[in-house]
């Protein structure tokens, strides 16, 4: 009854997901970056809740709500925090060729869609038409950690590579254990700590978090 | 209850806490070793658990040890034990060249001890999400530890070591949702469907087309922690960089637990497939970084870095063999892990001493080892004579196998592998044999360095070469199987 419409519902939330991706892409300021990603992490746990909702997979609930917690939250927070102690707030990055960047990144989404295809013929899921969506997203974040030449930004494509790889797991399979959910969100908040400690010791060092300073190991 | 399995995990962790309060402390290093020696009794407890009573899964089933895990977890805490030994003179050491602070000297002890515990679980874990949070773990442990000099190249190496590691573990997980969104039609949501015990008695009934993209996603995400080309980048940056302990846990360690998980895969996606898809990948990537690290090796300057490459190429000649397959080939990759472990953690103890007298890692700047310091210039021409494979070292006898079986199952391959281990050979003896012998630059140390971690590793590894106890060549044969 109310299933097909959460399906659509769940199709919309994945191309605003989508579309964050993209908006990330080529976002320059580094404040409104932690903007989308904050955004990304609302439409995931929206996407969840539905997902949980119309399923009934009542551990669902659960994931929802860490996701909200860690990824609306808490890192965001920390983020913000962050570029304000290092007084990166309102730096503004130069990308270099964003047309390209973008058209990269449709090709990516293209080949996320061919490769996720056969797999989503086999989920049973009412999520499956989107595991191409979350595969892309995946793709997208690894590009713009290719891309970004500052280290926050750098970062905050890992953590939106976390973010598709999350929705991967609700699309494919309705979430993983809950068990495997807390451990990896333990990960990624112990990673953020690690990585701001480590954002102060490069500051430190080369008086910057421009990461073309490190990039003078190579070989001979 | 399986008390001694509790003991091998607790051991570290709470090491780990102790540490991060009193690793400042001037006994905070004696605590290190205590911490470690307990470690490694509580392993030898639980390998002689399952020696007398065969596989155990104990806690709801998220444990599991059996022969494949278990020599591994009794390798894990003896290295760990050793290293830690080692450990206690050369920080001191480097404390007293001004390197370090108190306070780092506390982190590296705390981080030492999770870092052990991250592995052990990740060899414990009957759940393959908590391997890989394991593992991802053991790689947050190790980014701090790479950096700890702070010096511009640290950092940059630990940077380079997070985000590779860190994109590379991100594709195993989306491998493990793979797997998971498999295993879920045949064993039901939750997370019995992740548990490798249930996973490997269905592993025919396993959806192929998935598991193959799942096997593909697993191997680029935990291959790039093994250090297999061309995932490699990261691994001798981190390994020239950070304090020669960690160097020597990575190397000795870290890859193979990262192996053992791929290792793990494999089984499940050959149950599923019928085919040798998994083992083409494992042949093919193998091959190749044994050939290009071996190139490189000649290239490399600093010494650190060269062994780093080394072993690059060791675990490509491992991924080969257990690519291979077979009994024999399976045999000798179990048998290379054990003994490239213990070879390349004791040449890292006696570079990093190496390093220290010298005062660089440049090798055309290290001379004369031997007659400043023989021990450790013996230390390190044994090593590398046993790390290249020279009879009658345990390396000579696993090469040997590995060979012998490519000739009969690939000999397209026994080329490549035969100039590979030649053109390796000579890059590292040429640079060794004039840092141990001629005239010296090198000078005193202000501890006396540790030199019987070195000497106990190579003395395993020699009686390796003669001599394998028959519980270990039951091990290896019941592992051998296991894996197929």
């Amino acid at each position: 009854m109310h299933l097909p419409l959460a399906s659509q519902i769940i199709n919309l939330l994945a191309a605003v997901l989508l579309l964050l991706s993209f908006a990330m892409l080529t976002q320059r300021r580094i404040l409104s970056l932690i903007n989308l990603f904050a955004l990304q992490g609302l439409t995931l746990t929206l996407s969840t809740l539905v997902v949980a909702f119309s399923t009934g997979q009542h551990h669902l609930y659960y994931s929802a709500t860490l996701t909200f917690v860690l990824k609306v939250l808490i890192l965001p927070w920390v983020l913000h925090r962050l570029i304000r102690r290092l007084n990166v707030k309102w730096d503004v990055e130069t990308l270099i060729n964003i047309p390209t960047t973008m058209l990269v990144g449709i090709v990516l989404v293209i080949l996320a869609f061919n490769v996720a295809l056969p797999i989503s013929q086999l989920a049973g899921t009412i999520t499956k038409s989107t595991l191409g969506i979350a595969l892309a997203c995946v793709l997208l974040a690894f590009l713009m950690m290719i891309t970004r030449s500052k280290a926050v930004p750098q970062v905050i494509g890992f953590l939106a590579m976390e973010n598709g790889l999350f929705f991967a797991a609700t699309s494919a399979t309705y979430g993983m254990p809950m068990v495997v959910e807390f451990g990896i969100a333990l990960d990624v908040l112990v990673g953020m700590v690690i990585l701001g400690v480590f954002f102060f010791q490069i500051r430190e060092r080369f008086d910057s978090l421009d990461i073309r300073h490190l990039e003078k190991l190579k070989e001979e | 209850m399986n008390w001694q399995l509790y003991l091998v995990l607790g051991t570290p962790l709470l090491g780990g806490v102790l540490l991060a309060l009193w690793g400042h402390k001037r006994w905070a290093a004696e605590l290190n070793i205590a911490m470690s020696v307990s470690t490694f009794i509580a392993a030898a407890a639980l390998t002689a658990e399952i020696i007398s009573n065969g596989p155990v899964i104990t806690a709801d089933e998220q444990f599991f040890v059996d022969s494949l895990n278990v020599f591994l977890v009794a390798l894990t805490a003896f290295v760990s034990m050793t290293t830690s030994l080692f450990s206690r003179p050369y920080m001191r050491i480097e404390h007293a060249h001004g390197k370090l602070s108190d306070n780092r000297l506390r982190l590296f002890h705390s981080m030492y001890q999770l870092f052990v515990f991250t592995m052990l679980l990740v060899l414990l874990t009957n759940n393959l999400g908590i391997l890989w949070v394991a593992l991802e773990a053991a790689t947050l442990t190790t980014v701090l530890l790479v950096s700890l000099y702070r010096t511009p190249a640290s950092l940059e190496a630990a940077w380079k070591y997070f985000i590779l590691c860190g994109v590379g573990i991100a594709q195993a997980l989306f491998g493990t949702i793979l797997l998971y969104s498999a295993s879920e039609k045949v064993l039901g949501a939750g997370s019995g469907a992740l548990l490798w015990t249930h996973l490997s008695a269905v592993a025919g009934s396993l959806e192929p087309t998935v598991m193959s993209l799942a096997f593909v996603f697993l191997l680029v995400g935990y291959g790039t922690k093994v250090g297999l080309v061309p995932l490699h980048n990261w691994l001798p940056d981190a390994h020239a960089e950070g304090p020669t302990p960690v160097s020597a846990v990575l190397s000795g360690l870290l890859l193979n637990v990262a192996l053992y998980a791929l290792l793990r895969c494999k089984v499940l996606v050959d149950g599923a497939l019928q085919a040798p898809f998994a083992s083409h990948l494992m042949m093919g990537f193998g091959l190749l970084s044994v050939v290009v690290a071996a190139f490189f090796l000649s290239r490399q300057k600093d010494i650190k870095r060269m062994f780093a490459y080394s072993s690059v190429e060791h675990m490509g000649l491992i991924t080969f063999a257990f690519g291979m397959g077979g009994p024999i080939a399976n045999f000798a990759g179990l048998l290379h892990m054990t003994v490239h472990s213990l070879t390349k953690s004791a040449i890292f103890f006696a570079v990093g001493h190496a390093a220290q007298k010298a005062g660089t890692q440049i090798m055309d700047d290290i001379r004369g080892l031997m007659k400043v310091s023989p021990t450790v210039g013996w230390g390190l021409m044994l090593g590398s004579v046993a790390i290249l494979g020279l009879p009658p070292f345990g390396v000579f006898a696993s090469e040997f196998l590995i060979l012998t079986s490519a000739m009969r199952q690939q000999p397209w391959a026994t080329p490549f592998l035969l100039i590979a281990l030649g053109v390796a050979f000579a890059a590292v003896f040429s640079k060794v044999q004039p840092m141990v012998f001629g005239e010296t630059t090198a000078k005193r140390l202000p501890h006396p360095p540790a030199l019987i971690p070195v000497f106990a590793h190579l003395g395993i590894v020699l009686v390796l070469g003669f001599y394998i106890p028959p519980y270990l060549v039951d091990w290896y044969r019941v592992a051998a199987k296991l894996i197929g």
